[in-house]
């Protein structure tokens, strides 16, 4: 038996489906039932149930990559706030090498970084670093925050939402698994990215989004809003951009 | 109260924006954020207001006790100003007594309203030397999102002119208290006050929380509804110079007149 | 010295029911529950009952700064219960006194119980109730609208808390007592349970009733709970429009 429907928006304690059906991210058993711990959208996969949180923290995993911000140079590393109830550090020697040389030439607090999770041992201690191609120190643009959850809908379908917003506004975009959004560009054109991004984690929930993302980006712009393409509406809903949530690593990077 | 360390490349953005005229919402170096001010929102407060002044949020209750006057001032009420920065409005507050900046806020807001004569106090004797109305004013800041000064004072404002008080009579040396004759405040001053950071080099209104946070001063002007000063506090970390104050105060006037339509117009 | 001349007679008034404000014995007073209230806050939510006003914000799951506070197996939950000094009739000196350190903790206990705290080992959820105004049963009020702003904070949960009072006053048992009926009454019961199994999470009681009495309290009192439980699920889908 299953209570409810593919994309329905659930609460903690709704029960959403018995024991026939498998108990995915966001629910939990109990007894026979399988129930939702979060409020978000179902997404049932032949019989795996899950719900996509609408709202939620980052909680670091390892070859996620994330943008930090440096909030203390201490003892041969550096802290990093991840915008995570865990913090992470950068050890000097991910930078220097064996070298010894003094932590605050290479990066000074409040610096911002882009980073791989390294390693999140059994205390929550978050190992970062920064082998890999695009990591290292930002320099100008502004940084957008958005709900973690909401990273593969800003990046869409093989990147289409992202690649649209850098190629209508000319901007550098870089997107944290952690929801730190990085925008460089000209500073006009990092405003009207940022209004768009606050609208995409505001309406994540919603379907259409591509259409009213592009028209908003013309408006802004001052362009002119071309006839939309004959395409059903249901193509394009929020769980099917969840799968590709794997591929959004190495890709996002410029 | 925890430090928030603001990210470099933000400070270097907000800093640029406003040398080049701008700011990151669009507003001109003039324009406040969005106010919205709502009065009598508790009614076991003789006086309250809700203000916001963009996400920022302010409740405000204005309480009557009776008590006894000042020695120095035997025939004058007391208005008393509290605030708690309370750990709900920001993740860098924290429980506990109030704080530098929770006792520097009540205090600015406090001399502005006294200073300007908002309420006349004399009026607020019931026997002299004996019996005076006390106001408590509580700043309960709920949301912090930048220029809680301002919010403060037009909240304050507000819930001082919504107070009903009862009537408080003398009856053979007797204070008589009637709580179903209810009667306003004498408010017979109006007073706002008008805040400025300074950021790349110029002054703008009512800061954001993230301007705020990486202003390199501050400075807030109370003024009367007649264009006079009643109230000023500079803050942050680096210095102003004369000339920059004087043209804060030239136009904290056309400002604060701006500013005064926010409050109720029944009054008076 | 001060004479206080009061002509409000209360009660005894009605014909249909016995209670003050004419409500029926199993009547809530009218309810309304907000979600996503604050800016800052991960979560929030605001209650209005009868004339209890109330906003919770949730922070967390945060990093938590104090060591031995630490829990290496699961996030602690702290809970804040304070009330406005303009919330009541006489002003409430600011800062927390014994009422409201018990408070804040028998509401951490009552919401603990739904929380998947071990999916955060290490970190803190923080919930900071705010008494604006009160009239009688802000514990429950603080308890109900903090499992919605929980809910707002993407913090995983069982179920919603949801919490309501019944109690005895001039000789009946009656849900939802008013600040007249708790103070002049005979006694005073608040519950929190997870209504989907009906565990309860909090129980007080102040006050003489009988063990049959108390059984009809307990019963009213989860009656009331059911009905606060629709309109917390209704408050967070509204959050997000439809």
């Amino acid at each position: 038996m299953i209570f409810i429907e593919d994309k329905q928006m659930v609460i903690p304690g709704d029960v959403l489906a018995d024991k026939e059906y498998q108990s995915g991210r966001g629910t939990f058993k109990e007894d026979d039932k399988i129930c939702s711990s979060l409020v978000g959208l179902v997404a049932i996969r032949d019989k795996k149930i899950s719900v996509i949180p609408l709202q939620s923290k980052y909680i670091p995993k390892r070859g996620d990559v994330v943008i930090g911000e440096i909030t203390d140079i201490r003892f041969s590393m550096w802290n990093l706030d991840i915008n995570s109830p865990y913090s992470g550090i950068l050890p000097a020697s991910d930078v220097f090498g064996k070298e010894k040389r003094d932590l605050n030439k290479a990066f000074n607090v409040g610096d911002v970084l882009f980073l791989r999770v390294v390693d999140v041992d059994e205390v929550k201690k978050v190992k970062l670093g920064l082998k890999g191609r695009g990591l290292g120190k930002f320099r100008d643009g502004i940084l957008i925050y958005i709900t973690p959850t909401k990273v593969p809908r800003l990046i869409g379908k093989k990147g289409s939402m992202i690649n649209m917003i850098k190629d209508e506004t000319k901007c550098e975009v870089v997107v944290g698994q952690n929801g730190v959004v990085w925008v460089k560009g000209d500073p006009s054109m990092e405003r009207v990215a940022e209004k768009v991004i606050n609208m995409i984690e505001e309406q994540a929930h919603t379907s259409g989004l591509t259409d009213r993302v592009r028209n908003m980006l013309f408006e802004l712009l001052g362009k002119e809003i071309p006839e939309k393409e004959e395409k059903p509406e249901a193509t394009e809903e929020a769980t099917d951009e969840e799968e590709e949530e794997e591929e959004n690593g190495e890709n996002l990077i410029q | 109260m925890g430090v928030t360390i603001i990210p470099e490349i933000i400070r270097e953005s907000l800093n640029n924006l406003v040398k080049n005229g701008e700011r990151s919402d669009d507003r001109s170096f003039d324009d406040y954020r969005d106010i919205y001010l709502e009065t009598g929102v508790i009614s076991k407060a003789e006086g309250s207001a809700r203000v916001k002044i963009g996400k920022t949020q302010i409740m405000v209750g204005a309480k009557p006790q009776i008590g006894e006057p000042f020695s120095d001032t035997p025939n004058v009420g007391v208005l008393m100003t509290n605030s708690e920065l309370i750990p709900m409005a920001s993740p860098d507050f924290e429980p506990g007594p109030p704080d530098e900046r929770s006792v520097e806020l009540a205090r600015v807001t406090d001399r502005c309203m006294r200073e300007a004569g908002v309420v006349d106090l004399e009026k607020l004797c019931i026997i002299e030397g004996k019996k005076v109305w006390m106001i408590f004013l509580d700043l309960h800041i709920i949301d912090y999102d930048g220029n809680l000064m301002d919010a403060a004072v037009l909240g304050s404002m507000a819930a001082l002119m919504d107070a009903k008080i009862p009537e408080a009579k003398v009856e053979d040396d007797e204070v008589v208290i009637d709580p179903e004759k209810k009667v306003s405040l004498p408010i017979k001053e109006k007073a706002l006050m008008c805040t400025f950071a300074k950021i790349g080099g110029e002054l703008i209104v009512d800061p954001s929380l993230e301007e705020e946070q990486v202003m390199d001063a501050r400075i807030s002007i109370g003024m009367r509804a007649d264009g006079s000063i009643c109230a000023m506090q500079k803050g942050g970390m680096q210095p102003l110079n004369k000339d920059e104050i004087l043209k804060a105060v030239e136009r904290t006037g056309e400002i604060t007149k701006k500013l005064m339509e926010h409050l109720p117009q029944n009054n008076q | 010295m001060i004479t206080i001349i009061t002509n409000k007679i209360l009660g005894k008034n009605s014909t249909s029911s016995k209670r003050a404000d004419g409500r029926a014995s199993d009547e809530l007073r009218p309810f309304k529950i907000e979600a996503g209230v604050l800016e800052r806050a991960d979560g929030s939510a605001y209650l209005e009952l009868g004339g209890n006003k109330v906003i919770v914000a949730v922070y967390g799951p945060r990093e938590l700064h104090i060591r031995r506070l630490m829990q290496p197996d699961r996030a602690v939950l702290r809970c804040r219960y304070n009330m406005a000094p303009f919330s009541v009739d006489d002003r409430k000196r600011p800062g927390p006194d014994r009422r409201s350190v018990e408070i804040s903790k028998i509401t951490s206990e009552a919401l603990m119980p739904a929380v998947f705290l071990e999916k955060f080992p290490r970190s803190t959820i923080d919930v900071f109730i705010e008494v604006l105004e009160a009239e009688g049963g802000t514990r429950c009020a603080g308890i109900t609208a903090a499992s919605v702003a929980l809910a707002d904070a993407g913090v995983p949960m069982r179920d919603l808390v949801v919490a309501c009072a019944a109690g005895k006053s001039e000789g009946e048992v009656v849900l939802d007592l008013s600040e007249v009926e708790d103070k002049d009454g005979e006694a005073d019961v608040p519950v929190a349970i997870m209504p989907r199994t009906g565990e309860v999470t909090l129980l007080q009681s102040d006050g003489n009733l009988t063990p049959e009495e108390f059984g009809k309290a307990l019963n009213l009192a989860i009656e009331g709970c059911m009905k606060l439980s629709e309109a917390q699920k209704e408050a967070i889908i509204k959050r997000y429009g439809d």
